[in-house]
This record gives C-alpha cells, sequence and structure tokens, in this order.
C-alpha cells in the first residue's frame, strides 16, 4: 500500500509547484489595483495586485523599479507584465515584475502630473520664490544645443532688437539619455560663473544677469528632459532668474512651472528678454522732456508770482490812510502763499485801537501819534515784505542759474560752455559786456572755471 | 556713478518725473531731484552706448574648466519655417 503512495517532502512537492508554474507562466501580462505598496531599504518594491475577489503579490526589483516614469501607489491601476515564481521558504507565489504601466493614461503623463503635484507640495512653484526678470540683462546665458533651430532663432530675434547684449551659450544635449543631468549641471555652473565660484578660462567671473533654458519643439519624449526632477531642482536653486522656453506653445513642461518665467516658445523668451532698442531710447528721451517741463513750469510760475510781487511795491511811499494800506495788505495778503498774515492782524487790531482812540481821546495829539506809529508799522511791513522778495529773487536766480546751466547739457557734453560775468552771473554775449581785469564763471560739461579778463577784441 | 544699474537709472529717472509732474515739493527739492533726474537720463543713455554686442559658448576644457570662445550660428540649412 505504502508503495502506492507517492509522498514528497514539502520542499519537494514545493519545487515540483515551482517548477510547473514557472515553466507555465514565464510571461504573463496582469492587470489589477495596487495595494499595500512598500519600499524597504532592499529598494526594491512590494505590492499586492488586487481586483474584486483575488489578489496576487508582486514584487518589483530596484533596477527595474528605477526604469519605470512614474512612481507606482496605492490604488493605481496598472498593468504588469513578469514571470510567476514561487518563493519556496514560503511556499508562496508570487509575480515577479519586469514592465508596468498605468492603465487608460500614458505613463508619461502620469509621470508628469506625479512630479508636478510632488514640487507643487514642496513648493517648487511658489510665486514667492519667482525672481522678476531684469528689464535690461546685459549679459544673458542661453542653456540649449548650439546646432537647433530654436537658438538660430533666438539670436536672430535678439540681434534684431538690440544688438548690444552679451550673450553665454551653454551648449547641452536636450533630449535622449543624461540630458536632463546636463542641463541641471549648465544651470548649477552657470550660477557659479555669475558669483565668482567658477573662473572662467582666463577672464574674470562676471554677473550673468538672465538665463533662457529651452529647446525648440518635438515629441513629449522629445521634451521629456525638462520634465525631470533634476532640473525642476536646478532652476528652483538658480540666484540668476530662469526663462523657460521649451517646445511650442501648448507644450508645458515641469521646467515651465518652476522657472521664474515661462515662455511659450524660444523665440517668445528672445522677445521677452530683450526689449526693442528704438523703445528704450524713446521712452529715455520722452522721461527727459517731461523732466525739463516740469522743472520749467514750476520756475514759470514762480517767476509770474515775483513780477506779482513786484508790482505791488508802492507800499513804500510813505503811508496816509489807513483804508489804503488797510487794502494793501489785503491784497498781499490774498497773493502771498505763506503771507504775512501775522503782521496783518497785529496791524488791523492796531488800527482798530487807534482809530478808536482817535475819535474818544484827544483827536489832534493822537492823530499825529498814530501816524508815526502807522509810519513804523509801515516801513516794517514793506521791510519785511522786501525782504521776502529779496529772498525769493534769491532763490529764483539759483534755480534759474541752475536749470541754464542743466538744460543744455546735450549742447555743453560737446563742448560748449556757458560763459557769466562775475559777480552777478549775467551770462555774457559780448565782449564789451566785460572789463578788462573783470572776472567771469565760465561754466563747462563738467565743472566751473573762475577767468580773469586779460584782453577784449570786439 | 556708472555702477548704478540700467534698470536702476530708469526706474529712478522715472520716479523723479512723477514726483516733480505732481508739483508737490518745494523748489530746493524739486531742483534737488530735477539735477538728479538728469544724472540719471545721462547714465541710461551711457549704458545704451556702452554695452557690447559679443556672442560667446562656454565649453570645457581638458581639466575641465570652462572657457568662452566666440560663437557663430550653424548657417541654415533647412527651411527656416521649422516653426
Amino acid at each position: 500500500m505504502n508503495q502506492e503512495r507517492e509522498i514528497y517532502t514539502v520542499s519537494e512537492f514545493t519545487r515540483a509547484i515551482k517548477f510547473v508554474l514557472e515553466e507555465d507562466f514565464p510571461d504573463v501580462w496582469v492587470e489589477g489595483e495596487i495595494s499595500n505598496f512598500r519600499v524597504p531599504n532592499s529598494g526594491h518594491a512590494y505590492f499586492t495586485l488586487k481586483d474584486k475577489n483575488s489578489q496576487l503579490k508582486v514584487v518589483l526589483f530596484k533596477l527595474n523599479k528605477r526604469l519605470l516614469k512614474f512612481e507606482p501607489e496605492d490604488g493605481l491601476h496598472l498593468i504588469v507584465r513578469g514571470r510567476i515564481s514561487v518563493y519556496e521558504p514560503r511556499g508562496e507565489y508570487q509575480l515577479i515584475a519586469d514592465y508596468m504601466e498605468p492603465k487608460g493614461i500614458g505613463a508619461l503623463q502620469l509621470a508628469f502630473e506625479q512630479l508636478k503635484e510632488k514640487l507643487f507640495k514642496e513648493g517648487l512653484f511658489d510665486e514667492a520664490h519667482k525672481i522678476p526678470i531684469p528689464q535690461f540683462p546685459q549679459k544673458i546665458a542661453i542653456v540649449t544645443s548650439p546646432t537647433g533651430a530654436a537658438i538660430r532663432d533666438m539670436l536672430r530675434i535678439i540681434d534684431r532688437r538690440f544688438s548690444n547684449v552679451h550673450i553665454i551659450i551653454y551648449s547641452v544635449k536636450v533630449q535622449g539619455e543624461g540630458a536632463s543631468v546636463e542641463i541641471a549641471r549648465a544651470i548649477k555652473e552657470l550660477n557659479e560663473l555669475s558669483h565668482g565660484k567658477l573662473v572662467k578660462h582666463g577672464e574674470p567671473a562676471e554677473p550673468i544677469d538672465v538665463m533662457i533654458v529651452g529647446r525648440g519643439g518635438g515629441s513629449i519624449e522629445d521634451l521629456w528632459a525638462f520634465n525631470e526632477e533634476v532640473v525642476a531642482r536646478a532652476i528652483y536653486d538658480s540666484k540668476i532668474p530662469v526663462i523657460s522656453a521649451v517646445g511650442h506653445e501648448i507644450d508645458y513642461t515641469i521646467a515651465d512651472f518652476v522657472a521664474d518665467l515661462r515662455a511659450p516658445t524660444p523665440s517668445a523668451a528672445a522677445e521677452l528678454v530683450v526689449r526693442d532698442r528704438k523703445e528704450v531710447v524713446q521712452n529715455i528721451i520722452g522721461l527727459e522732456k517731461r523732466l525739463i517741463n516740469s522743472i520749467q513750469n514750476m520756475v514759470d510760475i514762480l517767476r509770474s508770482g515775483l513780477t506779482g510781487l513786484q508790482e505791488r511795491r508802492v507800499l513804500k511811499s510813505p503811508l496816509d490812510k489807513i483804508y489804503e494800506l488797510q487794502q494793501k495788505i489785503d491784497d498781499i495778503g490774498l497773493r502771498v502763499r505763506r503771507s504775512p498774515l501775522l503782521i496783518y492782524k497785529k496791524f488791523t487790531e492796531k488800527t482798530f485801537h487807534l482809530s478808536r482812540s482817535l475819535f474818544i481821546l484827544n483827536p489832534m495829539i493822537k492823530i499825529e501819534r498814530s501816524k508815526e506809529i502807522l509810519s513804523e508799522l509801515s516801513k516794517g511791513l514793506a521791510t519785511t515784505i522786501d525782504h521776502r522778495m529779496e529772498i525769493f529773487d534769491k532763490r529764483l536766480k539759483g534755480v534759474l542759474g541752475k536749470l541754464d546751466a542743466l538744460s543744455p547739457l546735450a549742447v555743453m557734453e560737446r563742448g560748449y560752455s556757458i560763459c557769466r560775468r562775475l559777480p552777478d552771473l549775467k551770462i555774457i554775449k559780448d565782449e564789451s559786456e566785460v572789463e578788462k581785469g573783470g572776472h567771469v564763471n565760465v561754466r563747462l560739461h563738467r565743472g566751473e572755471l573762475i577767468c580773469q579778463i586779460e584782453e577784449q577784441k570786439p | 556713478m556708472s555702477e548704478i544699474k540700467f534698470e536702476k537709472a530708469l526706474k529712478r529717472l522715472e520716479e523723479i518725473v512723477e514726483k516733480l509732474e505732481r508739483g508737490d515739493l518745494d523748489l530746493d527739492k524739486s531742483l534737488e531731484i530735477f539735477e538728479e533726474g538728469i544724472k540719471m537720463s545721462r547714465i541710461c543713455s551711457q549704458k545704451l552706448k556702452e554695452a557690447e554686442k559679443k556672442i560667446e559658448i562656454l565649453t570645457k576644457d581638458e581639466s575641465g574648466r570652462l572657457k568662452a570662445e566666440p560663437f557663430e550660428p550653424s548657417p541654415e540649412t533647412e527651411e527656416p519655417s521649422e516653426k
């Protein structure tokens, strides 16, 4: 009886099962949902693939895992390829996966979404971290392929708009194996170059104002380097502002989200970074015009104010009638900003008292006396106004002097100078306006000269 | 004075023009910033003139050091309207 039974040890039986299973399922595709995904220190990934009724243990070894573009995670619906293997110590079978892809969505697409989500959570896309792009960069670095259409387009545009810039091209592979690492290194090294840590052969380090990182259009695989984490981090770490310029307008890459500015295409990046020279020059000319106009206006206003004051100088004449004086003071009070209000007030009070006493008390004596006081007061008032006008006049002369000296700048820059007689600073247009031995002030483009007249020729 | 960056000078010039046009400054202050404005305008023009055109490509020598060489874009071999 015993001989009819074939008795296996556990090991033998397990080995037999292993043989059958591994022979029959060397290459299968299985579809299911990931659960219990974990990666211990070994770096291999273990998880369970399940559907409504069953579960399958899956292992994905480190080497194969590294080739995945996306990160597997619980809940993800996958299609997995691999072979069945039996793990003898436990008598368990499992699927050894060598490839897997997300179901319903491309692996690259998923990888893109996952990295985007991850970096977003980490804050790599934060607006607050973005560096403003300088409006007029003088030194521009371009990280791209030196042979592509992108670099040609960019250089053509920069040349057309504003050729006076310094461009540094850092040549990199923009697609294929190792491209992302090269791009990231380029960004890092340009930063070091710009900040003096890396010395360029034979030349001192010089700051780079802005950097364009990009390439021309292509398939999602072609553009993939710009979706890699290493590039994203290099852009994030860059102290030089980075403009991303990858592919066409519709292409969005991770680099675009991290960059300080996204340009829809390389050509657009060139246009963003280099202003049109004509516009710039026009703008400066316009500003200078407005500058001179506004100070000119101010001086005109002051000048007419002064003329107004001068016309009121009749105050100097002796006053005999209270009314007249009051009227004049009224007038001045209205006209002069920060007018001698105090004086005016004091004066009207005084006149009020005076006129009262004039009528109530002894008229004749009081009249004489009040005349005296009035005359004193009016003198004081006139002096005050004179004094004010003097100050005013001086300041105005100062303004005009400075203005005259400044506005014909363009002319003076060419070597012309302004000659003014001392001490009154009258501009000399005729030799007869000065005398031999007299002094003149010659205002040059830079600085002034004080000169003595030795000889005059008509 | 030429240490001031073009952008800074331009920005300052714009500020000054706005301030002056508002007209609420006293005379001394106006003159002071007017002079500054003229200076800024000069710096801007100067900077525009002095910038030089240079296109370089960085390459590495045997010891891995970066060196810059003049760059000539490769002649267009295909139709330019690739994009």
